[in-house]
C-alpha cells in the first residue's frame, strides 16, 4: 500500500464526495485540491463555481485563490460575485464545500474570531468571506476539517460565522434560511461524518485506516452520535496520490 | 415592515440615496473630458481624510495596489475601509490610515491569517462590523440601485448578522424573515483594469468581481489601467465596458498596477515577493521596513517597476494563464 499524508488522504475523501455532472461551489484551500483531484478522477463533468465568478473551469491548475485566474481558466461563465451568489440563493448550486476554524455538533462553523469578546477580539481571524451564502444556498454543505481534536469540534462555537443545522431541526427554517439545505458531510483527519436525520446532530460514519471510533469521539468536546454500522474509509489509490502529486500540487502548497 | 432584529455595528456610512444624487449632480461632470492623470495628482485630488473607501477586486487579483501605495505616501488618514482583501487592505491597516473596517474577509487564502489585521484589531484601534461577502456585494449593489437597503436570504441565524448592522424584518408579501443590508455609499473607490480610455470608459477581462456594483457606489472614483486605448476601441467594442466616464474621476496609467496580485492574461502574481510580505509582516518592524522599501520608498508605480525589475515583471507575464 502507498504512503500517504493525513492532508493528502483528506483530499481524497473530499474528492470522493464530488458528484460527476453536478455543480459544486468551491471555497478556498482543501475544496480546491479535492475539485480539482475530482475532475481528474472519477469527476470530469463537475462543474465548479468560484465566488467571484468563475463557473465551469477545467482547474488544470491549482487555483491559488478564489478569484484568480485559474478560476475561470476555459470555463462556461467569467460573472461577478452578486451573480454567484444570487445563482446559489436561486438554488442552482448544489454542493458547498468549506474550511472552518472551529465547527459545532450541528455544523455551524467559526471563522471570525477566537475567545468570548467579538471586538477588540482575543483573536481575529479572516471573517466569513462567501461561506455565509455558501452555507446558507447551496443544497447540502460539506465541511473540511484539517485537524479533528476538541479546539476545533467544541460544544460551543465563540462565533458562529456560518450557519449549519443552527440549534437543531427546525431552526434554518425558523431563522428564515431557505428549506432542505444544511450540512451534508464534515471530512476530518480521523474520519467522516453526517447529521442524523432526526436530531440533525453529527453523527460519525466511518473512520480512517487505524483509527478507532473512541478517537474520534475523544477528540471531540460535543457528544457525537455514532453510526449502527461505522465502515472504514479506503485507502487512497496509488492513482489518487499520482494525480494528487503530480497534477494537483506539484508545488506542494497543502500536501 | 416589522423589524425583528437588529445587528448590534455600528453604521460606518449613512445609506441615504439622496444625499448621493444630489452629491454626484452637484460635483460630477457629465461631460466626457480628459481625466487622464498622473497618481499624485488623483490621490492629492480625490481622497480626502476620513474618507469610506474601497477596492476592487481583492489583494491578489486585480487590485488597485499602486493607487494604494500612493495612498500611504500621501498619508490620507482616519479611512473607513469596506471590503476584502489582502495586500491592499494589509498596506492601509500597517500604515494605520484605518479607523474603521467593513469586514468581510481579510486574509492570505493559502497561506492563512493576517498577522498585519490581528494586530490591527487585537489592539483595538480599529473598529470591525462583520459581514459576509455575498453581504458586502449586495450593499454596493444597494447602492448602485439608488435604494437605502437590499433584502436577502444570507446571514440569517448567525453572529455574522448579530455584529453587523443589517436587520431582520417580516417580509411584507411573504411573512417570512429576510434580511436587511443598509446600501454602502463610498466617497472614494479604486478599481484597476485592463484598459481605459482618458474619459475614464473601462474594460475588465475575465471576471468582474464586484467592479460594476462598486463603481456605482462610489461618489469618487479612480480607476487604474494597465494600457490607455483610443475611445475608438472603446466604441469597437462597447458591450465591453463595465466602467462609463460618467462614473470616473480621475484615469491613471498603472502598468503592472496590480502586482504583487495577478492580472488576468497579462501578468501571473508574485508568489515570491508575496510569500516574502507575508514572512515580514509577522513582525511590525520588518513590516514598517517593507513598507519604507516598497511604498516609502518610490515615488510613484514608475520607480516601483524599475525597483521589481522588469525581467522579474516579464517572467510573470510569461506564467500567466492563456485563454
Amino acid at each position: 500500500m502507498a504512503e500517504y499524508n493525513e492532508t493528502e488522504f483528506l483530499i481524497c475523501i473530499a474528492s470522493r464526495l464530488m458528484a460527476d455532472k453536478t455543480t459544486a461551489f468551491i471555497g478556498t484551500g482543501i475544496p480546491m485540491l479535492a475539485a480539482s483531484l475530482a475532475k481528474k478522477m472519477h469527476a470530469p463533468n463537475l462543474v465548479p463555481a468560484f465566488e467571484f465568478g468563475g463557473v465551469g473551469a477545467s482547474l488544470q491548475k491549482l487555483p491559488l485563490g478564489v478569484g484568480d485566474s485559474r478560476t475561470f481558466h476555459k470555463a462556461v461563465l467569467a460573472a461577478g460575485i452578486c451573480d454567484m451568489m444570487e445563482t446559489s440563493a436561486r438554488g442552482f448550486i448544489e454542493y458547498g464545500f468549506l474550511g472552518g476554524a472551529q465547527i459545532d455538533m450541528f455544523g455551524n462553523l467559526n471563522t471570525t474570531v477566537i475567545g468570548a469578546k467579538y471586538w477588540p477580539p482575543k483573536v481575529r481571524l479572516p471573517g466569513s468571506g462567501g461561506a455565509n451564502e455558501v452555507a446558507s444556498f447551496c443544497w447540502k454543505t460539506i465541511a473540511i476539517m484539517r485537524q479533528h481534536d476538541k479546539r476545533r469540534f467544541v460544544k460551543k462555537l465563540d462565533f458562529l460565522t456560518t450557519p449549519g443545522y443552527l440549534t437543531g431541526p427546525g431552526s434554518r427554517e425558523a431563522a428564515g434560511l431557505p428549506p432542505n439545505t444544511g450540512p451534508y458531510r464534515v471530512v476530518s483527519n480521523l474520519g467522516l461524518m453526517g447529521f442524523d436525520e432526526k436530531t440533525k446532530q453529527m453523527t460519525l460514519l466511518a473512520t480512517h485506516p487505524g483509527i478507532k471510533v473512541e478517537q474520534v469521539l475523544e477528540n471531540t468536546e460535543f457528544e457525537m452520535l455514532v453510526a449502527d454500522n461505522v465502515t472504514e474509509n479506503k485507502p487512497p489509490t496509488t492513482e489518487e496520490l499520482r494525480i494528487l502529486r503530480e497534477q494537483v500540487d506539484p508545488d506542494k502548497l497543502y500536501i | 415592515m416589522k423589524v425583528l432584529e437588529s445587528g448590534v455595528a455600528e453604521l460606518f456610512a449613512k445609506p441615504d440615496p439622496y444625499e448621493f444624487r444630489e452629491w454626484v449632480h452637484k460635483n460630477k461632470s457629465q461631460a466626457m473630458t480628459d481625466k487622464l492623470m498622473t497618481e499624485q495628482e488623483a490621490v492629492a485630488k480625490f481622497v480626502a481624510d476620513g474618507d469610506s473607501l474601497g477596492t476592487e477586486l481583492y489583494g491578489t487579483v486585480r487590485a488597485p495596489i499602486s493607487l494604494t501605495r500612493e495612498i500611504i505616501r500621501q498619508g490620507k488618514k482616519h479611512l473607513r475601509v469596506a471590503g476584502q482583501g489582502i495586500t491592499e487592505i494589509d498596506f492601509l491597516l500597517a500604515a494605520d490610515l484605518v479607523d474603521t473596517l467593513d469586514i468581510t474577509y481579510v486574509a492570505w487564502e493559502v497561506y492563512g491569517i493576517s498577522s498585519i489585521l490581528r494586530r490591527a484589531v487585537e489592539s483595538g484601534r480599529v473598529k470591525t462590523a462583520d459581514w459576509s461577502n455575498g453581504a458586502m456585494a449586495w450593499r454596493f449593489k444597494a447602492a448602485a440601485m439608488g435604494v437605502p437597503f437590499i433584502p436577502v436570504s444570507s446571514m440569517l441565524g448567525t453572529d455574522t448578522f448579530k455584529y453587523s448592522a443589517a436587520k431582520m424584518v417580516e417580509c411584507p408579501f411573504t411573512g417570512q424573515k429576510v434580511c436587511l443590508l443598509p446600501a454602502l455609499f463610498l466617497d472614494i473607490g479604486l478599481i484597476h483594469v485592463h484598459r481605459a480610455d482618458k474619459y475614464g470608459n473601462c474594460q475588465i477581462d475575465g471576471i468582474s468581481g464586484f467592479a460594476h456594483e462598486l463603481s456605482r457606489a462610489s461618489k469618487k472614483l479612480i480607476v487604474s489601467a494597465e494600457k490607455i486605448i483610443d475611445t475608438d476601441e472603446i466604441k469597437k467594442y462597447p458591450e465591453h465596458t463595465i466602467i462609463p466616464y460618467y462614473l470616473v474621476d480621475a484615469v491613471v496609467h498603472a502598468p503592472f498596477g496590480s502586482h504583487p496580485g495577478e492580472m488576468c492574461y497579462l501578468y501571473w502574481r508574485d508568489e515570491e515577493h508575496l510569500k516574502t510580505f507575508l514572512e515580514e509582516s509577522k513582525d511590525p518592524i520588518k513590516t514598517k521596513a517593507y513598507l519604507d522599501k516598497y511604498v516609502y520608498g518610490v515615488k510613484n508605480q514608475d520607480e516601483y517597476i524599475k525597483l521589481i525589475g522588469m525581467d522579474r515583471l516579464k517572467k510573470l507575464q510569461s506564467m500567466i494563464g492563456g485563454r
